[in-house]
């Protein structure tokens, strides 16, 4: 950084190399920035075409709406692992959602100003432990809690509420996995929750305070209807979480590839059937085609239900600004 | 009478939210304690420097020495790569293309990485690797790695950066800078805790992940010695040893989950102190 002066020659060269090297560094800049882009729909097609063989000789409704799988015979019908997927993440969901709107409703209108302060680290922490850990916990707690008490407890009201059928004597189940998936998820949906009842102007609790509104009602008819949208978005970007977590599902819910009836049978999701799988899939024929469309299947559904709530969310966050 | 009703809701939705804040609270210190109460007995000076002995799976002598070191291989290599993008594409983002369409579609495709699955990334990873004729390895996994973490550390900073005052890089402008040096000497030295939590917050995924190192990285006893030689991991290591039938195996397991607990806590809070310490050379 010498010459101070604008107005020696010296220094008007220097500043043309200077803008010179800054508009060259713009104009690659606009390739680099395709990169994100790029990835995205890389990873998309690279999928696509792996999975074309298995596509070309099965029909997709076949495919994904077909229960048998026996690879060595060159059966892949996907519907145990798509409907696996879909009871973990709705018995998580059923746990989670109440906890983590109660949670962050709690947090955000009633909580001190010191609690609110103190929760963002916390919830951080929580959000870095990773998932195996979970699974640990799901192994060495969840399970067994599942087997020696849930299951016979609940099990009493099968002929009532045939979801509770117990009929698994290992506490390897769907409750057990949709659980520890709830705990999982709670730290993330708490945090976007809280973060969209922060967006709510203070006025409108104020002028419904001043009503003569007790703090619940002011939550219930003036907080909730404005954030609303926000808070669907947050809770559907946590079922996506859950949606394709690997780790600490895999560990606990039993993997076998059945159509489950009840929250204690086993089940076989998508990403653990990927993680299974994936070493020994060489030698049948069409089998690596078939986890292909497994990758695929569970990525098109993440990137829907993503994809909504980050254009609501982005809608959201940003009328605070 | 009316009144009760609403002071009985009240405290009745008091009392509900505070039971769902003490159950999350709980849950927290629940999964703390089991790892602690079952990894700190079976922690010993063995278990941390040295490796299986007679296979992972079946050998009951040895440590998971081979799991710390390829963690740690892993993670930093991932970390780094993805800052060399990350860092770049967030700064720039902002100084060229800030207030535009293309920005937006960028921090939108960002977002749309950050929720992809990790094991997508793993089944992506391992295609590219028989693309290349490549196997399960050290680079690989640190390549896949660094795809993973490359959205969140970009967009974390990008946060930050759309935090800082829009004065700041307009007295640098008035002052003749350009747009780089703009970015390079003065914006960077203003986010600089919040390029420590992103690299960080990306460090602790990339070494808690283990779907994506599945098939990419592999698992070995042995420490690795190359880029193209097979890497173990602590997230693997849990895994592996967690399922065998020998308690001997398991409580490397356990050994494992404490470190990898450890490791991921004590990169949260040394972010948050760093911040704390680099918040000084920022202007508020």
């Amino acid at each position: 950084m010498s010459g101070f002066s604008l107005s020696t020659p010296q220094s008007a060269v220097t500043r043309s190399y200077r803008s010179q090297f800054d508009r060259l560094i713009r104009r690659m800049f606009w390739a680099f920035s395709a990169l994100p882009l790029f990835l995205a729909v890389s990873i998309l097609s690279a999928l696509w075409v792996k999975s074309q063989p298995i596509l070309v000789a099965h029909p997709l409704a076949e495919l994904l709406l077909g229960s048998a799988w026996k690879p060595q015979r060159g059966e892949f019908g996907f519907l145990p692992f798509i409907s696996g997927t879909i009871w973990v993440t709705v018995v998580a969901l059923v746990i989670a959602v109440p906890v983590c709107l109660l949670t962050a409703i709690y947090l955000s209108e009633y909580a001190s100003g010191r609690l609110q302060r103190l929760i963002k680290p916390l919830l951080d922490l929580l959000a870095a432990i990773p998932s195996v850990i979970y699974g640990v916990w799901g192994v060495l707690v969840i399970g067994p809690w599942v087997q020696h008490s849930i299951a016979p407890f609940l099990s009493q009201w099968s002929h009532i509420f045939p979801i509770f059928t117990a009929t698994n004597p290992t506490g390897y189940s769907i409750l057990a996995g949709g659980m520890v998936l709830a705990v999982m998820i709670a730290p993330f949906m708490i945090a976007i929750a809280y973060e969209v009842f922060q967006t709510v102007p203070l006025g409108l609790r104020q002028a419904s305070l001043a009503l003569g509104a007790t703090r619940w009602q002011t939550v219930k008819y003036a907080v909730l209807p404005k954030a609303i949208s926000g808070i669907v978005a947050s809770l559907i970007l946590g079922c996506s979480r859950a949606l394709g977590e690997t780790m600490a599902v895999l560990m606990v819910v039993g993997n076998v590839p059945q159509i489950p009836r009840s929250i204690f049978d086993a089940a076989y999701p998508l990403p653990a059937l990927i993680a299974n799988n994936y070493g020994e899939m060489m030698s049948i024929p069409l089998y690596d085609a078939a986890l292909m469309t497994a990758s695929l299947t569970l990525l098109v559904m993440v990137l829907g239900l993503n994809l909504f709530s980050i254009l609501t969310l982005r809608h959201v966050l940003r009328e605070k600004k | 009478m009316r009144w009760k009703w609403q002071y009985l809701e009240e405290k009745f939705m008091q009392g509900l939210m505070l039971l769902s804040f003490g159950l999350i609270l709980l849950s927290l210190l629940l999964i703390l304690f089991t790892i602690v109460s079952k990894g700190l007995p079976s922690l010993s000076w063995e278990m941390i420097s040295q490796t299986p002995k007679g296979g992972f799976y079946l050998g009951k002598e040895g440590g998971i020495l081979n799991a710390i070191i390829g963690s740690l291989y892993l993670a930093l290599g991932g970390t780094l790569i993805a800052l060399l993008f990350a860092f770049p594409l967030a700064l720039l983002l902002n100084i060229y293309l800030s207030q535009r369409l293309w920005a937006d579609i960028v921090r939108l495709s960002l977002d749309i990485l950050w929720g992809i699955p990790s094991i997508v990334y793993g089944a992506f990873g391992f295609t590219l690797m028989i693309f290349l004729g490549w196997r399960a390895s050290l680079l690989g996994g640190i390549l896949t790695l660094a795809l993973l973490e490359f959205p969140i550390m970009a967009r974390a900073m990008d946060e930050v950066i759309r935090r800082v005052p829009p004065d700041l890089p307009r007295a640098a402008y008035a002052l003749g800078s350009t747009n780089l040096e703009t970015a390079f000497l003065v914006l960077t030295r203003q986010i600089l805790p919040g390029i420590a939590t992103a690299i960080l917050l990306a460090f602790g995924r990339g070494i808690g992940d283990a779907a994506s190192v599945l098939f990419t990285a592999g698992y070995t006893d042995r420490i690795p010695n190359s880029l193209f030689s097979p890497a173990a991991s602590l997230p693997l290591a849990v895994f592996f040893q967690l399922g065998t039938p020998f308690p001997e195996v398991q409580q490397r397991a356990y050994s494992a989950a404490l470190i990898l607990t450890v490791i991921v806590l004590g990169v949260s809070l040394t972010s948050r102190w760093l911040s704390h310490v680099l918040d000084r050379y920022s202007i508020h």
